[in-house]
């Protein structure tokens, strides 16, 4: 194998006769890989950033007005900075700069310290409070999660598994990225300008979010996000559709490279209504006008000078036509790399490859058609409600169809528990209970008694965390010998996945408990004020610290990456014994500049482990395998 | 390294993938007209009082630039028809009036329109009509700007491509169409929309 390496390498240099600088080798990229890999390092970097603000949050939940040891936050990441420095070294400058990232989160949490408005005297003020709120929910959603599953792995993973030479646009591609960085930039300027960060959540209801502070940075940010998102989003379905290998029909597609085609279609169409509501709200406060104001507002005792005559509900439309396919656009690649996992470590087909298929394809019209279901409480009528709590329990048809599948999948397989496997086993229960108690929100009754509670908070990160985020995780380190040619290390890894997975429930399981208790999910003392909130006020430590412990175990994770890039050996082409087209046909990892050194072409469907090819059972088929002629019986 | 189906048609989906991209551009763009269109519904209705639309604006210069866009969709067309008929000469005359009337529209609107209203006080903060007035229609005139930046592009130095690659050329000024006849497309909602109903 290391010959057929080696063999590459030489083919690769055969094709480019001219050598590319440095700049645009590695900066400014336009070879899909790359920037995929830009794409992961940096929103890598923004989940850090966004659990790391709720982690300083957390500590105000516990502990209400107390002075908090900040100093460990700042310690730690510091020392953290310091071990990766010292594992990079001079020689090895692309570990040493990952430093930075480290350092630069100590560095703001140390800003943090030294502000009035912030963390006086060591005690969270409430406000400062509400814009970690805000900001944690921006970073995760728009620049942690959505990046690292469409950006990255869609990026990097789609056009190898559908055998193309690069992305259709690749200097569109190329503008993604910057035009995401810039916003993802801004988005964290927002803290160093007088005001502070945006302060009315990540949904920035009107009219609260028109006459705070800080809110103005979060709509210019966002503007850059969606643009970035719908350039991206036209590349890939462009990609899908036109650079298909010879062979790969529809029905052979890996089904992670349905989901990214799905999820590209719910951002093209969705993102524009939230650029429109952003638009507004900008006007709103740039400008004075009432498009979210309604007549005779009173804030502060006094009577705003607006012209008044707009409608706080307008913003919700537009945010939520926008935001529930985008829990879609969090989950769908989450589903397809989990697919893509199970069906590697069972050897056995996808069961039901099709039914998934047109499931996802339902999912993604339906997800349109929902979106009212996260307004029931705004009187909108007992007759739109039934209709969007018809919809809202159709929606959930596909996805127990996904959940059933993954379970067929294992049924009868030879389970390889590889860490990649760990997460996407674990991801099913997971994904099950986020799914699950969704349904009582979908239903207007039940909504009515949760709606603005912790129930809601403990649903969705129930979804996004131990759904989206482990998923993710699995798909770091599924591909991550791809990218590099180097396999993580396996107990670092299972570190990792135990700690992560349990401090994930110890924090969003009582979430669920406090919420049916009726604890509002806004509030910096975590209900301490409130007479109904005390019987279950001690949950509060618990979640902290199992927040706490989460972000330890991100250390093993961090570790594993680094010390691989450094000391891991290099590993076979098609270390996982996969079918698709990224590990049989391609190097780890790929040429640059066109993946293949000979186009491949395609000659079965996505998933043939176990099953008769040519005569004969094969232990795994792939895709790019030749059919043989079929021998006589001997 | 090239990229496959830049300029040719993939047989099984009958597309270039410039083609494709740019009509999933526009529909990313009805989205956002969409929501722009059904925002004014929304408000609108929802209003205890509304102007009485063609009395706040002017519906003449409103018909005059109707007829300017149009006009400055056949001139965009016939660029293409041009450059399909192997004719350079043409396709610079046609691509250049398309400008000249884009610049047109920009200078009406902006001249005989924004500015008496700004002068006489009303600004996108006077009442919810004129804030989807100011942005609706100043949002199309950020589309308009985009199309003659782009139509600038193509008219001098992009131009250069006519020589090495006359097929990719023509393709680029087909798909600079579509995406200025739709341009042209919302202005005919819009007219309607706020000038005369």
């Amino acid at each position: 194998m290391v010959e057929g390496i080696a063999e590459h390498e030489v083919t690769a240099k055969k094709v480019h006769h001219e050598e590319l600088g440095w700049w645009r080798k590695y900066i400014f990229s336009v070879d899909h890989k790359v920037i995929g890999i830009q794409y992961g390092i940096t929103a890598l970097a923004f989940l850090l950033t966004g659990f790391t603000l709720m982690a300083l949050m957390r500590w105000s939940l516990a502990y209400p007005d107390e002075p908090g040891p900040w100093w460990i936050f700042i310690s730690g990441f510091t020392i953290m900075g310091i071990v990766v420095f010292l594992i990079g070294g001079i020689k090895r400058p692309y570990i040493s700069l990952g430093g930075f990232i480290f350092i630069g989160i100590a560095g703001l949490v140390w800003y943090f310290t030294t502000q009035d408005s912030m963390l006086p005297v060591g005690t969270m003020l409430p406000e400062f409070y509400n814009s970690l709120g805000a900001m944690h929910g921006t970073i995760m959603v728009f620049l942690g999660i959505v990046p690292l599953a469409v950006g990255a792995f869609g990026n990097y993973v789609l056009p190898l598994q559908i055998g193309a030479p690069d992305m259709s646009f690749p200097r569109l591609n190329m503008a993604s990225y910057w035009i995401f960085l810039v916003g993802g930039v801004l988005m964290l300027t927002s803290f160093f300008l007088p005001g502070g960060a945006a302060q009315s959540g990540w949904t920035s209801y009107p009219p609260l979010s028109v006459i705070q502070p800080g809110q103005t940075m979060w709509l210019i940010a966002m503007i850059f996000v969606i643009t970035s998102s719908l350039l991206g989003a036209i590349n890939f379905i462009v990609t899908t559709v036109q650079l298909r290998a010879k062979g790969m029909t529809w029905m052979r597609l890996p089904f992670f490279v349905w989901t990214q085609f799905i999820t590209a279609f719910l951002l093209l169409l969705a993102f524009p209504a939230l650029e429109v509501g952003a638009i507004f709200q900008l006007l709103d406060r740039v400008l004075g006008t009432s498009f979210y104001m309604s007549s005779g507002m009173v804030i502060g005792g006094e009577v705003v000078e607006i012209a008044g005559g707009g409608s706080a509900l307008l913003w919700q439309h537009l945010f939520w036509f926008l935001a529930h396919p985008e829990v879609y656009v969090l989950i769908l690649p989450a589903i397809g790399i989990v697919a893509e996992i199970i069906t590697n470590n069972t050897r056995k087909p996808l069961w039901g490859y099709k039914a998934m298929v047109y499931s996802l394809i339902f999912i993604g019209f339906m997800s349109f058609t929902v979106y009212a279901h996260h307004m029931f409480i705004t009187g909108m009528g007992s007759k739109v409600a039934t209709w969007f709590m018809t919809t809202t329990m159709i929606i959930s048809i596909p996805s127990i169809i996904f959940l059933a599948v993954m379970v067929f999948t294992l049924w009868g397989g030879s389970i390889r528990f590889s860490v990649p496997m760990l997460f996407a086993l674990a991801w099913i229960p997971m994904f099950g209970i986020g799914g699950l108690t969704g349904l009582p929100l979908g239903l207007a009754p039940p909504d009515i008694h949760l709606h603005d509670t912790y129930y809601v908070i403990g649903h969705f990160h129930y979804v996004v965390a131990p759904g989206s985020i482990i998923a993710l995780f699995a798909g770091i380190y599924y591909w991550f010998p791809k990218m590099t040619g180097k396999k993580l290390n396996d107990m670092l890894g299972k570190v990792h996945f135990w700690g992560t997975l349990i401090g994930m429930n110890l924090v969003f399981g009582p979430m669920l408990i406090q919420g049916m208790a009726g604890v509002s999910r806004r509030l910096y003392d975590g209900g301490l004020q409130y007479d109904h909130a005390q019987p279950v006020l001690f949950l509060n430590e618990w979640m902290s610290w199992g927040a706490w412990i989460i972000g330890i175990f991100q250390v093993a994770f961090i570790i594993n990456i680094f010390l691989t890039l450094k000391k891991g050996e290099k590993v076979s082409d098609n270390v996982w014994e996969a079918t698709t087209l990224e590990w049989s046909a391609a190097p780890s990892p790929p040429i640059a500049h066109g993946n293949f050194s000979t186009v491949p072409e395609v000659h079965r469907s996505a998933y043939e482990y176990n099953v008769p090819v040519n005569g004969r059972i094969e232990e795994f088929a792939p895709q790019n395998q030749p059919e043989e002629p079929v021998e006589a019986e001997e | 390294m090239e990229i496959p189906y830049t300029v040719d048609i993939r047989e099984d989906t009958g597309l270039t993938s410039p083609k494709l991209g740019i009509w999933l551009f526009l529909a990313s763009e009805v989205m956002l007209f969409g929501a722009l269109f059904s925002s004014y519904i929304l408000l609108r209705v929802g209003s205890t009082a509304w102007p009485v639309q063609s009395e706040e604006v002017n519906v003449l210069i409103g018909t005059v630039n109707t007829m300017v866009l149009i006009a400055s969709s056949v001139t965009m067309v016939m660029a293409w028809a041009s450059l399909k008929m192997n004719n350079f000469e043409n396709f610079r005359v046609y691509l250049a009036s398309t400008i000249f009337l884009a610049l047109v529209f920009l200078i009406i609107k902006v001249f005989w329109e924004y500015i008496p209203k700004l002068q006489h006080g009303h600004d996108p903060s006077t009442n919810n009509f004129y804030a989807l007035y100011f942005t609706m229609t100043g949002l199309h005139a950020l589309h308009i700007l985009g199309g003659i930046i782009v139509n600038a592009y193509f008219l001098i130095p992009g131009a250069k491509m006519w020589k090495s690659n006359p097929e990719q050329f023509t393709n680029r000024i087909e798909i600079a169409g579509l995406y200025w006849h739709f341009v042209d497309l919302v202005w005919i909602f819009l007219f309607p929309t706020i000038y005369l109903l």
